[in-house]
């Protein structure tokens, strides 16, 4: 069987979950749901997983928990046994992410939805990022309203507990691990250039050392297509 | 016992010019939306709105009320932007103080308990600091020293908030899975005014749900409005949930200037019984 771009992207965000063991995993938007679910089906059985609401519920569809937002903002959040998946309407060299506001605070070119919870997650927890269209309009070299805060303002800040863990793209999975940690890739999905990256990038990442991003296993493939997504709705968010 | 039950319009006419007003709910979930019309309905102006945002500040915004708003997102959750209050962003017509989620919990957390402030750790290294200059950071006395953010507290000087059932002394549940911040607007606020789906003895409270599920008592709770479908379009499980149908009409009409008079003229320029006729109307040329 041969994986779709969407299909390698599911993948790539499960394994943002390897090693998490029994945290509460926040992943915002289909293809970073699909990932965490199979992430639990497959190698990390223990995750928690919340409905989107006020409920967690296990593996086999049982309501296993109740996470009203008050709870999760009190104590889940700050207790910072927990792993978002965010999206990014920008993000630069530093994992500074925006969602707020495009231009000028006080009066913006563009109202998004507002920093939400990102200055609280990246503050307590590890985060990670899913961006479906790499671009240079998301890739920037400077975010215009800092939500999600990067390395370089996690520092200034004396941030304990930041955590900014990896992006994952329609392109590739790109982490901080460089001495000044600036954004390099990691891997790069299967057809995509370091070419590729740079034209759609408006920052440059270091991609000397990026292998390829993995293949789903048979078993995955089986999940994703019949058990998890059998619409194929992950095809919406990443073409193929 | 005071019976505590009132008309909308009578919750309305306590919002005076310049108030900061607080509204439950969450996106377009359990918002007092039957309040919201209310008040969109009367004279006021200049109000400050603290909410954890969906239709309803962009109703607010819409109808020229709005000085100033105090969020962390607004969102219409099955449709990501209200289109008013991207407008009134986007032309600057109103200010804000933009706060990250747990923040804004924190501030009402700390109004409700009558502390200054109370330190939190969200919001340090982003931008929410630099835009909120008003915004102080604290250092630990104890041995790690840390510094925090000082979330001041908001005090409210009404809170608009809808439940399932109440009785008319002011006792109210929720039946839902979440109870959102009703509690906490209540306590933060000098006036609180719940809507409910419906105004029942007090002992079918408890025959209706778990005693957990009582989330204000009356010493909490000033009026009573028996609001049936009270939060619509935004949902009130288990006695309805969203109403996409509607919601998608509203944007609609939000992000076309040419559409927006008619859907005041349609919803809002009556009152609730007519809201709710032309509501039904328009489910029936859907069916």
């Amino acid at each position: 069987m041969s994986a779709t771009r969407a299909e390698i992207a599911v993948v790539a965000v499960a394994e943002l979950f390897r090693g998490d063991g029994e945290i509460v995993a926040s992943p915002m938007g289909w293809i970073p749901s699909l990932g965490a679910k199979l992430a639990r089906l497959t190698f990390e059985p223990d995750l928690l997983l919340s409905d989107g609401e006020a409920y967690l519920i296990d593996a086999d569809g049982n309501l296993e928990g109740w996470q009203p937002f008050r709870k999760m903002l009190d104590t889940i959040v700050p207790h910072g046994r927990r792993h978002v998946v965010m999206g990014a309407n920008q993000i630069d060299r530093f994992g500074n992410q925006n969602i707020s506001a495009i231009g000028d605070h006080a009066r913006p070119a563009k109202q998004l939805l507002g920093v939400r919870g990102a200055p609280g997650n990246t503050a307590n927890h590890r985060t990670s990022y899913w961006v479906p269209r790499h671009s240079k309009r998301v890739f920037v070299e400077s975010v215009d309203i800092v939500s999600g805060v990067g390395y370089d303002n996690a520092a200034k800040a004396g941030l304990e507990y930041h955590d900014v863990h990896r992006v994952v793209t329609n392109l590739g999975v790109f982490d901080f691990g460089t001495p000044d940690h600036s954004m390099r890739a990691v891997s790069l999905h299967p057809g995509v250039t370091p070419a590729d990256v740079a034209e759609a990038s408006g920052f440059d990442i270091d991609t000397s050392g990026a292998g390829t991003s993995r293949e789903p296993t048979d078993e995955e493939l089986l999940l994703i297509r019949e058990v998890l997504d059998p619409k194929g709705l992950r095809d919406k968010e990443v073409p193929s | 016992m005071a019976d505590k039950r009132m008309t909308a319009d009578e919750v309305a006419a306590e919002v005076r010019d310049g108030m900061t007003i607080g509204i439950g709910g969450w996106g377009s979930r359990r918002k007092p939306m039957a309040l919201v019309r209310a008040l969109l309905r009367t004279p006021v102006k200049d109000l400050t709105v603290v909410s954890y945002g969906g239709p309803d500040v962009g109703l607010l915004c819409a109808a020229g009320k709005v000085k100033r708003v105090v969020f962390g997102f607004v969102t219409l959750d099955s449709i990501p932007f209200d289109p008013w209050f991207g407008r009134a962003r986007q032309t600057g017509a109103i200010e804000v103080t933009e706060y990250d989620e747990g923040m804004f919990g924190a501030a009402l957390s700390a109004a409700a308990q009558r502390l200054p402030f109370l330190p939190l750790r969200a919001g340090l290294g982003s931008e929410v600091m630099r835009v909120n200059p008003q915004l102080r950071t604290v250092r630990s006395p104890y041995a790690d020293g840390a510094e925090l953010v000082a979330v001041p507290a908001q005090e409210l000087d009404v809170a608009l908030v809808h439940l399932n059932r109440g009785d008319a002394r002011g006792n109210a549940q929720y039946l839902g899975p979440d109870p959102y911040f009703d509690d906490l607007f209540c306590l933060a606020a000098r006036k609180r005014f719940v809507s409910v789906e419906k105004v029942v003895d007090t002992r079918e409270l408890t025959a209706g749900g778990p005693v957990q599920s009582l989330l204000l008592n009356r010493g909490s709770v000033d009026g009573v409005v028996e609001a049936p479908r009270g939060a619509h379009f935004t949902t009130a499980v288990p006695d309805y949930g969203r109403d996409e149908r509607f919601q998608k009409h509203y944007v609609a009409c939000a992000k076309d200037p040419d559409a927006w008079p008619g859907f005041v003229d349609r919803f809002l320029s009556g009152d609730e019984r007519r809201y709710l006729t032309e509501v039904d109307k328009f489910e029936a040329e859907a069916a």
